[in-house]
């Protein structure tokens, strides 16, 4: 649900990474808060566990600019990706205006990227959403790792409505910002819509 | 898009403002915020700068999402109110309405009671706002005369721009 201050002239956009656990997720918006701008980013805000897993979510402000005489805000979370967070990932999707799926290439997980868009997809629905027309873009992320599956063996498995495909290497930057780039042309061409 | 977008026009915005302003005075408060259950921030008064206002938005809607949740593991619609209390300053949390959450910070010198009292009198007010925004919305949508958006001619190069391409 976007949110549109005419008194402030601001726009501010929700955009949620979500995947199985180990994924990527929280890598993704590391690699993003690390390459900004200092003056363009808030404060990256991390609820993990000691041992780094993300507990409840990850929170990225970003500046981007402004279009059309508004100023464009972005709001990234993370979910947690664990099996037994799915409390925690239906509310994060509260009021979200676009997903990233970030899925594991590793053939072993390939599994586990198919419950998580099935998971994705009842969780949304909960929230009033349809995972057919909300903005969306898939990630096939871990592309350097020796066990990757091939792209068109993940896209037959994962890609289903034609969105973006993204080939990455979250924790070397390759294809984050291409990422994230293609979420936020669907969720402002959304706005067009709306 | 499944469910309508919040719009606050600078009328409203004022209103919505000058509200919390007056609850920040009469509850003796440092800090009063308009939070959206989405975690973004709508308004706020007093010392505002001495706080990271944004990370506080996301992390109010976070806990008042995950305290619904527990309200409806036990039956409970939801929990209206929560309060943390800290060595030096306490945050008071209520839910306004179905999408606002006023968030209110304040030391020694106010006193739950007090807040309690000034935030019962203001949620109602900012009830109202909300209200009206949602009226006007509602109404926006179902004529089909809604307000253009000045984001209809949004172009890829605009979103170009803003990736700095």
């Amino acid at each position: 649900m976007t949110f549109i201050n005419y008194a402030s002239r601001e726009i501010n956009c929700k955009i949620v990474y979500y995947g199985p656990g180990l994924c990527g997720k929280t890598t993704n918006i590391q690699w993003i808060f690390e390459q900004a701008n200092p003056d363009k980013r808030g404060k990256l805000v991390s609820l993990a566990t000691e041992t780094d897993r993300t507990l409840f979510f990850d929170f990225l402000p970003l500046d981007m600019g402004t279009v059309k005489g508004f100023k464009v805000r972005f709001h990234l979370y993370t979910v947690p990706g664990q099996v037994f967070y799915d409390a925690s990932r239906k509310l994060i999707l509260r009021g979200c205006d676009g997903i990233i799926f970030v899925a594991d290439s590793q053939k072993a997980r390939m599994e586990a990227n198919i419950e998580s868009i099935a998971n994705l997809a009842t969780n949304l629905k909960e929230n009033g959403f349809d995972i057919r027309s909300i903005p969306y873009v898939l990630q096939l992320n871990k592309r350097d790792m020796p066990s990757a599956a091939q792209v068109a063996e993940m896209e037959r498995l994962l890609r289903f409505r034609n969105e973006p495909m993204i080939e990455a290497v979250a924790n070397k930057g390759t294809g984050v910002i291409e990422t994230l780039k293609a979420a936020a042309r669907q969720v402002l061409m959304e706005l067009q819509r709306a | 898009m499944a469910k309508l977008d919040l719009m606050l026009y600078e009328e409203e915005y004022k209103l919505l403002q000058e509200i919390i302003g007056r609850l920040e005075k009469d509850a003796s408060a440092k800090v009063v915020f308009l939070v959206d259950k989405n975690g973004q921030q709508i308004a706020a008064a007093g010392d505002v700068k001495s706080i990271d206002a944004t990370s506080l938005a996301s992390l109010t809607a976070g806990n008042v999402a995950a305290t619904d949740g527990l309200a409806k593991l036990i039956g409970e619609k939801e929990f209206s109110l929560l309060f943390h209390e800290g060595e030096k300053d306490n945050l008071h949390i209520s839910i306004v309405g179905k999408r606002g959450i006023l968030v209110v910070i304040f030391d020694q010198n106010s006193s739950l009671a007090l807040v309690r009292l000034r935030v019962k009198k203001a949620s109602k007010e900012l009830q109202e706002i909300f209200d009206q925004v949602e009226q006007r919305a509602q109404k926006e949508s179902d004529s089909g005369s809604r307000f253009e958006s000045p984001f209809s001619e949004i172009t890829d190069e605009d979103i170009d721009r803003l990736f700095g391409d």
